[in-house]
């Protein structure tokens, strides 16, 4: 196989974990905000992969596997909040539910 | 040769992330992010992680974004939702928590540096992650699947169209 130096691998991880904070900070579109968490998410899979590559064990792709799970159910519920959100407040604008009773 | 393929996919991932992060429409941002998303799946085979690989492809760059697609067709976001994001997305706005995270970013880079040098690239067969994913994580796997589970009934539970207000 490939050898890949691990730090540049942890570095490309931090860096995606940092853009996809950077979007959940920044952006105030709901959809946009959790596709930055699945970065964020994404960003950690990559980090437990490199520790299975490193030594050799499949529990790090086990451990993405669940991440994956995670990712499957968040996003479903999520997802779901953002249409019924919209149905209410006509806006993805994460500021207009600022109030308490609709 | 290889490694000279790992940098050119992890320069593509970056770029499409930080695209996916400044992009104004909702489905150019998302397009992006399946690009970033199969990036990582090949970093993953270059890694020596091919089950992971092909999950990835198949269900987050696959399954998980076309749920999303659906969901910002069905919202069916106009031009004017692209204007508006343009009057949010200003230097004030942005400029703070960008700078801070960058700073997290920094100390992160910081604290890796002084990791020993080793190389990565031992592959791990899709054998091996079974073997293990029905051994010592049989309860984990269960538990999963319960998560899964609660995540349909709960998305399910959540999208439905509301009844017409009733004071309780």
């Amino acid at each position: 196989m490939t050898p890949v130096p691990m730090l540049h691998v942890l570095l490309l991880a931090a860096i995606l974990f940092a853009l996809g904070l950077v979007g959940v900070l920044v952006r105030r579109n709901l959809i946009v905000m959790l596709m930055s968490v699945e970065i964020m998410f994404n960003a950690a899979g990559l980090v437990f992969i490199a520790g299975g590559s490193r030594w050799g064990q499949p529990d790090g792709q086990v451990m993405f596997l669940l991440i994956l799970t995670l990712a499957a159910a968040e996003i479903g519920v999520g997802l779901g909040l953002v249409l019924q959100i919209y149905r209410q407040f006509k806006t993805l604008d994460a500021d207009a539910l600022d109030g308490m009773r609709g | 040769m290889e490694l000279v393929l790992f940098y050119l996919s992890a320069a593509v991932a970056v770029t499409s992330t930080v695209l996916v992060v400044i992009q104004l429409n909702t489905v150019h941002a998302l397009l992006y992010l399946i690009v970033s998303l199969l990036a990582s799946g090949f970093i993953f085979y270059l890694l020596g992680a091919y089950f992971a690989a092909v999950l990835e492809v198949i269900i987050y760059a696959g399954a998980i974004m076309v749920l999303f697609l659906f969901v910002v067709m069905m919202l069916n976001l106009g031009q004017k939702t692209i204007d508006r994001e343009k009057a949010w997305l200003t230097p004030g706005s942005w400029r703070g928590p960008a700078l801070l995270a960058a700073l997290l970013l920094a100390e992160l880079i910081y604290t890796l540096a002084h990791t020993a040098g080793v190389n990565l690239g031992q592959a791990v067969s899709a054998r091996s992650v079974g073997i293990a994913l029905f051994g010592p994580y049989l309860l984990t796997v269960e538990a999963a699947s319960i998560l899964l589970m609660a995540g349909l009934v709960g998305a399910y539970h959540l999208a439905r169209p509301l009844q017409d207000k009733e004071e309780p």
